[in-house]
């Protein structure tokens, strides 16, 4: 595939590895956390853990929508569903999602509610067209990434004057999750993990820019690098965070620069300001609640907002206790360090979201990584 | 979630849609999201909608950077 099959290159990304390995220094360790599911995925898939140096470890952070999305919102969805009038597009990676007591969209599709899966906002306003007696609820859920294309579903059904469509609105923001990872006592103190530098997500920045990273990398002093999801993008930004480290920057620095530019795309984020605005908080699975890190519709798009048409409360669901998610999500813990992992957990019957989502770090170690392992354990 | 892929415009259709071809496969996806887009062009497709242009300027100049640090690499060791 052109833009994709160029940056996987085998020699090229041996050659960065063995530059890597010749640039960073024995008398330190270089954490790094990649930030995005898509980049923990390439990690994982094309085994780059294997080519870095033993003192440069990767950190799993908590760039999966899937994977912070609390139980509790799982719930709310399922109590919405239970509307004979509610017919509920979820994107696919959604519909195994651990609710509470076991509960995902999938088992409530089984035991009979309307819930379809969707590729594309277009097909939700495909459904409400198809279908102008139902009441169609899109669950939107995706960091910067996945929010334009619901503002442009909500302006389409306004033009087409849609009554049945609303948006179950789950968006959230990635620089306010940086931010309270890096910032949050209570992770900084209680199970986090020193970070010295942050591999920057490659699509949130195609939106986003890489502008709004800069004030977290100056107040934190700590680098962070935009970096594509091809293997080799993923080497280069990691070389670019060691020299960073070396040279003791604290710069935001792009390597994605055949996508992302400093500003974003403007045309996106117009459309998102138009009819998002921030929720005070939101809830995070791993992180607690964090302000300013969730959008919900702007008040003169109160037709649309499902939580306030179907008047759908807030619940508070705690999750599993045996479930280490949250530590993984914060880097605190790995997959293996979860007594449910490979158990009673696996990605055909996932406990905590990690596993749920293909991108989730428990979901990628169980696919690419528990094999490399294996010697290693067995003669522990 | 957040995965896209890169796609070529193929034709570009009213109500800023467009047909785009991913390895031959046809696809129609939305365009509403980015501007000034022509046949040719290569986007970044995400959960049906251009999310972007890449700049094959810039590919090929992270490319050639790659390469470099790729040889760097192994003259090293």
């Amino acid at each position: 595939m052109k833009f994709a099959d160029e940056f996987r290159n085998k020699a090229i990304a041996q050659g960065i590895a063995r530059a890597i390995g010749g640039e960073v220094s024995s008398q330190r360790a270089y954490r790094f956390m990649e930030f995005c599911g898509g980049h923990t995925h390439a990690i994982s898939r094309y085994g780059l853990e294997d080519l870095l140096p033993a003192n440069v470890r990767m950190i799993h952070g908590p760039g999966c929508p899937v994977c912070v999305l609390p139980a509790s919102r799982i719930d709310m969805a399922i109590r919405l569903v239970d509307r004979p009038e509610v017919t509920l597009c979820v994107y696919g990676d959604l519909m195994r999602a651990p609710g509470s007591q076991g509960q995902s969209l999938l088992r409530a599709k089984a035991l009979g509610a309307d819930i379809r899966m969707v590729y594309s906002t277009l097909d939700a306003i495909r459904l409400a067209e198809q279908a102008p007696s139902r009441e169609v609820v899109f669950f939107a859920i995706g960091f910067e990434t996945t929010t334009p294309p619901t503002a442009v579903m909500i302006r389409i059904a306004e033009k087409k004057r849609l009554k049945g469509l609303s948006v179950f609105c789950n968006h959230v923001l990635t620089p306010s999750a940086m931010h309270s990872i890096l910032e949050n006592p209570k992770i900084r103190d209680t199970g986090g993990v020193p970070i010295d530098g942050f591999i920057g997500p490659a699509h949130v920045s195609t939106i986003i820019g890489t502008q709004p990273y800069e004030p977290l990398a100056e107040q934190f002093g700590k680098p962070i690098v935009i970096a594509g999801f091809e293997p080799l993008d993923v080497l280069q930004a990691i070389l670019m965070l060691v020299r960073q480290v070396n040279e003791d920057r604290n710069e935001v620095e792009n390597q994605y620069s055949r996508v992302v530019t400093r500003e974003g795309n403007r045309r996106a984020k117009d459309e998102v300001s138009q009819i998002f605005e921030l929720r005070a908080q939101f809830e995070w699975r791993g992180l607690g609640l964090v302000p300013n890190s969730g959008l919900k519709l702007k008040p003169a798009y109160a037709q649309f907002d499902a939580e306030t048409r179907f008047a759908i409360h807030d619940l508070r669901v705690a999750d599993n206790p045996a479930c280490e998610c949250c530590a993984i999500l914060r880097g605190a813990k790995r997959a293996v360090d979860c007594k449910l992992f490979g158990t009673v957990c696996t990605p055909e019957t996932p406990i905590g979201s990690c596993m749920v989502s293909s991108e989730g770090a428990c979901a990628a170690y169980w696919t690419y990584g528990r094999v490399r392992d294996e010697p290693l354990r067995r003669t522990s | 979630m957040c995965l896209s892929v890169p796609a070529k415009i193929a034709k570009i259709l009213p109500n800023d849609m467009a047909i785009v071809s991913i390895d031959g496969i046809s696809l129609e996806i939305s365009i509403a999201l980015v501007d000034e887009l022509e046949v040719g062009d290569c986007v970044l497709v995400h959960v049906g909608y251009a999310l972007a242009k890449i700049d094959p300027v810039e590919a090929e100049r992270t490319l050639e950077l790659l390469q470099e640090l790729g040889s760097a690499g192994e003259r090293r060791s």
